[in-house]
């Protein structure tokens, strides 16, 4: 678990006010806007402007720009300040509980990055869950997953179908550094592409850093400090701009998001092995469209079996299901029993979408 | 078997021949004899055969992963290849099974093929639950005789070659006929050559370089034996110990593909080894490389490929005369002696390549330009009095040199564009060029090379600014920029989209000055092909037609 810095107190204000109103229908329903709870009027990780946003995680497709107050767990504001700027802001911590309108809202970990959340909306007696991305494996950079029990789950699918099972993370930190230590001995840099966000802080925290120098590319140094400045350790790293001698960068770990793939970027470092970290790694099919040379399969989102002992854990008997495989999870866990339905959300498609600007 | 489906891993991950190598190298010096003995098998595309139908297989899948139907077709879907949807379904056995490819195939592979029906289903099943991922994608594709993956047999003798310590050659020439997959076998690959083994070895080739002056810098012309520069396949012809062996210049071993020689062999004298090319040969004539390519993608020779896609050996060096290695006799000699020779076996599919005869470079110049005409690539310069080197030595003054003709050319458009390899991996190099067919723009050919480094840069900054669309790696660009595309021949081909298919296409230069509409059109290519087969020309043999 990261720790915190201690940090100026803030006011609910902006939350506490809300009236309380009894919902006519779901209580969360899908409106134009994103996920919306009546009951606390506010919105789940909105896709349009909104008045209130609550946050399960920092990722873009999920933290967007433009809401007017933004709510989101205290690991997560780092990170958010540095895609949201100056915002309205307001954090909790992970089970800190709180009302809004007539909806006690806490947070959970999901395991997913860095601050990312289940958010669990209770309304007479009712209890919602909302997955947000979510992974059981664990990742040494943010606070495990963690079950909540509740009527009503709504799980993210990106990996729905049973021929994604992840490995031990650390089966794939090994191969990684296997890799990395053979490109050191030719003299050849590694170039890792990873999600930015996330990803990388996942692969730096879990490689052997002995191995060589590692760099990394600027969209990924800037989340390297606000998960420093969270109180998460990580190996120490070079930027480009600190002027690595050849020498160095021949042996280096160098960490860039997907979209410096091919970019003039790279051309500083020689001749060099590149690879793909992704959950999409699994499949042949996949690792030749990416053109590099190794895949590593290591995700931030859960893989079937993850899922399927997720949505167990919550004792739902009611699961709405988001981006991903929607239709065959429906049916799957219609066919176990569960009344199962679909979100037609705006969330990207997760472990490679678009990359944090 | 974790090695073997490792290696199988990362010989599917790269295109690069030399990773592949290191790949199979790293392989073979580490696993035992008898996993390296049916590595070698097997990459070198020998196939089990099928042993178990695709709708079995798909049955028992379903079962062993305990889903239904219908969530295994949305895997496959995703998926796309049986053998793979099949190993990601179940889960990992924890650290997976220790056992070597050698037990795996003989103890539990081979043993299927007298089992039957549940026992069939048992044993394949156990498989499954004791491979890993990645080994149960090579069990699945062993078992359903899809084993492929993309090296060479040539490959993989290189490399065992390379970790035995002993030419390619010799390990190619031992892995022929009936080899048998054993560690004995395998061993046997690396002893030292055998004094009966060395009558199928072929001699280094001497390559050519290409003219790098103007010929006249050369010295007389009368000092030089010109030829010329035949598209077949360069190749020894040799007899020894009363058997014919054939080489590829590739150290290819291709005596069973081409049984016309051996019959030819049959009439030489023991202990000659002849250096030349093979031609397809229709009506008298040598025929376009396109006939004898047809023929070498066939894996089986019926009477009909014979019939239609015959070969002959049109020779141009003797390196051994009996038994004697004449290598360093002076190339005057030796054209005698290898005259002598063919005029003395008298047989339809041995040729000597003609000397082309000149009083001086002018002439030779002029006859030259007429090589098209012929179906050759140009003429090949040799000192009268060099050496049989071997390689591609460059000997100052007394070397061989090629003296090519001018590629066809043509201005095209470029169209779609892809990143490279190794240094140009964060460039757009590998190019896709288009012609005109009426208002389309019909892609006909790939070229990597002949940008300089500095136009390389300037014309990816171009597929930077003007990218249409994104498909994996590849990127399809706003067709503006005009290039001369170079190539050496031309055929009709089904195969491609635009219904030619060119060799050795290469980028000549950037046509700035001119806009798309300017490019060529297909029926500019088309008309480029000609008739069927080029004007007949039959060498007289060891005299020149001019």
């Amino acid at each position: 678990m990261p720790i915190r810095r201690p940090r100026a107190p803030f006011s609910f204000s902006t939350w506490l006010r809300r009236p309380a109103v009894t919902p006519r229908t779901d209580l969360v329903r899908l409106t134009e806007r994103g996920l919306y709870c009546e009951a606390a009027d506010s919105y789940i990780d909105p896709w349009r402007p909104v008045d209130r946003a609550i946050i399960t995680h920092a990722h873009a497709d999920h933290a967007r720009r433009g809401h007017a107050h933004y709510l989101a767990t205290r690991d997560a504001e780092q990170v958010l300040r540095i895609r949201l700027g100056d915002v309205s802001l307001q954090c909790l911590a992970y089970g800190e509980s709180v009302t809004v309108g007539s909806v006690r809202l806490s947070f959970h970990p999901a395991g997913h990055v860095l601050g990312s959340a289940q958010v669990r909306l209770e309304h007479a007696g009712e209890v919602w869950v909302l997955s947000g991305d979510y992974k059981v494996a664990p990742d040494a950079t943010c606070a495990p997953f963690e079950p909540v029990a509740a009527h009503t789950f709504v799980t993210e699918s990106t990996f729905g179908l049973p021929i994604y099972r992840w490995r031990p993370p650390g089966d794939i930190f090994a191969q990684v550094n296997e890799w990395w230590a053979a490109n050191a001995a030719a003299g050849r840099a590694s170039v890792l592409y990873a999600y930015s966000f996330g990803k990388a802080q996942r692969i730096l925290a879990g490689v052997e850093a002995s191995i060589g120098p590692i760099v990394c590319h600027g969209a990924v140094e800037a989340l390297n400090d606000a998960y420093r400045g969270s109180g998460v350790t990580l190996p120490p790293t070079l930027r480009v701009s600190d002027r690595p001698g050849s020498e160095d960068l021949r042996r280096a770990l160098v960490l860039a998001p997907p979209s410096a793939q091919g970019t003039p970027w790279l051309r500083r470092f020689g001749e060099f092995s590149d690879a793909f970290a992704s959950g999409w790694m699994q499949l042949r099919g996949a690792r030749r469209r990416r053109s590099v040379d190794r895949g590593f399969v290591l995700s931030d989102h859960a893989d079937w079996p993850g899922l399927q002992s997720a949505i167990a854990a919550s004792g739902a008997s009611r699961v709405f299901v988001t981006h991903g495989q929607v239709p065959v999870m429906v049916r799957w866990l219609t066919e176990q029993g569960l009344e199962a339905r679909a979100f037609e959300t705006e969330f990207g498609g997760g472990d490679d979408g678009a990359e944090v600007p | 078997m974790r090695r073997f489906a490792s290696l199988y891993r990362e010989l599917d991950a790269t295109t690069s021949t030399l990773r592949k190598l290191a790949a199979l190298r790293e392989y073979f010096s580490a696993a035992s004899d008898a996993d390296c003995a049916w590595a070698v098998f097997f990459l070198g595309g020998e196939k089990p055969r099928q042993v178990i139908p695709t709708r079995v297989l798909r049955t028992l899948a379903v079962r062993t992963a305990d889903i239904p139907e219908w969530l295994f077709e949305e895997c496959y879907q995703a998926v796309g290849d049986l053998a793979e949807t099949i190993a990601h379904l179940l889960p990992d056995p924890g650290s997976g099974s220790d056992a070597s490819l050698a037990d795996w195939v003989e103890h539990r592979l081979l043993p299927l093929r007298s089992l039957r029906d549940s026992a069939l289903d048992d044993a394949v099943i156990a498989a499954w639950r004791e491979l890993d991922a990645s080994g149960r994608l090579v069990w699945n594709k062993l078992i359903t005789g899809g084993f492929r993956v993309g090296v060479s047999r040539l490959l993989v003798t290189r490399a065992v070659a390379e970790v035995a310590g002993v030419e390619p050659t010799l390990v190619a020439e031992r892995l022929l006929g009936d080899w048998q997959p054993t560690a004995q076998a395998y061993r046997a690959l690396f002893a030292a050559e055998r004094g009966d083994e060395r009558a199928g070895r072929p001699y280094p080739f001497f390559l050519a370089h290409p003219i790098d002056r103007p010929v006249e810098e050369l010295g007389p012309c009368e000092q030089w034996q010109a030829e010329w520069k035949w598209d077949g396949i360069r190749a020894q012809l040799i007899v020894r110990g009363g058997r014919p062996y054939v080489w590829s210049r590739g150290d290819e071993p291709m005596t069973e593909r081409f049984p016309e020689l051996g019959a030819l062999a049959a009439r030489l004298p023991d202990g000659v080894v002849l250096d030349g090319e093979l031609l397809a040969w229709r009506d008298g004539a040598a025929a376009p490389f396109a006939l004898l390519q047809q023929r070498i993608g066939r894996k089986k020779l019926t009477p009909r490929v014979l019939r239609e896609a015959p070969v002959a050996f049109v020779a141009y060096d003797l390196l051994e005369i009996e038994g004697r290695d004449c290598r360093a006799d002076p190339l005057h000699r030796r054209r005698a002696a290898l005259e002598e020779l063919v005029e003395r076996v008298a047989d339809p599919a041995l040729h000597v390549s003609p000397v082309v005869v000149a009083t001086d470079w002018n002439s030779l110049a002029a006859q030259r330009a007429q090589a098209r005409d012929r179906g050759v690539e140009g003429l090949m310069l040799k000192h009268q009095d060099s050496a049989y080197g071997a390689g591609r030595v460059k000997l100052e003054g007394g070397g061989w040199w090629k003296w090519k003709i001018d590629p066809y050319s043509v201005d095209a458009v470029l169209v779609y564009a892809q990143r490279g390899h190794g240094r140009r991996a964060s460039l757009y190099t590998d190019y896709t060029f288009a012609v005109w067919r009426g208002e389309e723009l019909v892609p006909f050919a790939k070229a990597y090379s002949g940008l300089t480094d500095a136009e390389i840069r300037e014309v990816d900054n171009f597929i930077r600014a003007h990218t249409r669309e994104k498909f994996g790696p590849v990127r399809s660009v706003t067709p503006e920029l005009v290039m001369e595309i170079g190539f050496e021949g031309i055929a009709r081909s089904p195969r491609h989209k635009s219904g030619v298919a060119v060799r050795f296409p290469r980028i000549l230069r950037l046509r700035s000055d001119k806009k798309p509409r300017d490019a060529d059109t297909l029926d500019t290519l088309l008309r480029l092909i000609g008739p069927a087969l080029p004007a007949p020309f039959i060498p007289e043999r060891g005299e020149p037609r001019e």
